[in-house]
């Protein structure tokens, strides 16, 4: 099967440019990388970021990293996989380099302290954004259960504390429980 | 010898940091502080400071943090690498059989009910980012005599351009940081 290395460079490029500005904690970077490779390259389906997304989240590890190695496979088998991981890990590690260098000079400076903030309205803005368009993809299901799931994992995830991981876990159950229920009513409409 | 305790030391933090990077930084504290003695408790507090104001995952942040302190550049690509190998084998796998079973209407059915869940997921942690945003406080402890206005402007204006315009996401972050330190430096008014 001919993979298409043509789309190493871009891809590289994408992880490069999101990883050196995504700020504070993985879903952030799933947020810019659904709107970079859903929206913007269309490469990814919808569902299958938020599948990527639900396995990232179950795996060990940095959540980007572990998003870099199931979109790079996809896109292009291994090369694809060490091609995206380069590029989530290279910014972070030339910057960070740089500053445990300057570290006194880094920490201290208003400058930066501020852009840091205000950053942060900027990054929530984006979030909201892909928020509300998955948000809608989910209530046009019309499936009342997703959207109870839905509302119930974010009273659950910001409100209580849950962690991502049990929510994970509880949906993964409640999602075996319908497919044994589906599967035993198709298999009556058999009889 | 030295690079081989800090590769090994950080095999077992990609390993067992499930569920994000806030994860790894108790990992790391065991096995950089508390067994190895490599770093003071003093010089790791700069490190998760750091690792939070800059970009990138938290745990490649602090790998390379780590890595730089202790031993220079090799310090920096063994730390790093050793983070991303089991993440590396672990999803590779993990994606092989996404990919192969996915369109089978059993694993679209399981798969179903995790995407509502992983929209919430994404919605809480936007939900956090924008409270710290805005009153530079958690939900708990934010007051609504807080507020900062500045911020809330930024916000509303760049989720409008977002939505009309489908504005990029890079250009939005580094624009609101950029226009944010512009308001701020002509009010005066830096934070600390």
């Amino acid at each position: 099967m001919k993979k298409d290395y043509s789309k190493l460079w871009i891809l590289f490029r994408s992880m490069f440019v999101l990883s050196a500005c995504t700020f504070g904690g993985g879903f952030v970077i799933v947020s810019l990388m659904k709107k970079k490779f859903v929206e913007e390259l269309k490469w990814l389906e919808e569902d299958e970021m938020l599948d990527v997304t639900a396995i990232t989240q179950s795996a060990p590890g940095p959540l980007p990293v572990n998003a870099s190695v199931i979109i790079g496979y996809r896109m292009a088998g291994v090369a694809g996989s060490l091609t995206a991981i380069l590029g989530t890990i290279l910014p972070p590690m030339i910057i960070i380099s740089i500053i445990s260098v300057f570290y006194e000079q880094f920490r201290t400076n208003p400058y930066i302290a501020t852009a840091l903030q205000v950053m942060r309205a900027g990054v929530a803005a984006v979030i909201f954004d892909v928020v509300i368009n998955l948000a809608a993809n989910v209530w046009k299901t019309k499936r009342i259960l997703y959207i109870i799931m839905m509302i119930v994992a974010f009273i659950a995830t910001y409100l209580l504390d849950v962690s991502a991981m049990i929510v994970i876990l509880t949906c993964l159950g409640i999602g075996l429980i319908d497919l044994v229920l589906t599967l035993g009513n198709r298999k009556k409409e058999v009889d | 010898m030295l690079l081989l305790k800090l590769f090994f030391a950080f095999i077992q933090v990609g390993l067992f940091s499930v569920g994000g990077g806030y994860a790894a930084i108790p990992l790391i504290q065991e096995q950089i502080v508390n067994i190895y003695g490599m770093m003071t408790l003093e010089e790791f507090s700069d490190l998760i400071t750091v690792a939070e104001m800059t970009p990138g995952p938290i745990s490649i942040n602090s790998a390379t943090f780590v890595g730089m302190r202790i031993a220079g550049i090799p310090g920096v690509l063994i730390c790093s690498i050793g983070c991303i190998i089991p993440s590396f084998c672990i999803c590779l796998t993990l994606a092989h059989f996404y990919y192969k079973y996915r369109s089978v209407s059993g694993v679209q059915i399981v798969l179903g009910s995790l995407r509502p869940a992983v929209v919430a997921l994404i919605a809480s942690a936007g939900a956090s980012i924008l409270m710290l945003g805005l009153f530079q406080a958690e939900l708990k402890e934010a007051a609504l005599g807080n507020i900062r206005f500045v911020e809330l402007g930024i916000f509303v204006i760049a989720l409008w351009v977002l939505r009309k315009y489908k504005a990029s996401a890079i250009s939005i972050i580094l624009g609101s940081g950029i226009v944010g330190t512009i308001i701020y430096a002509l009010l005066g008014g830096y934070i600390k």
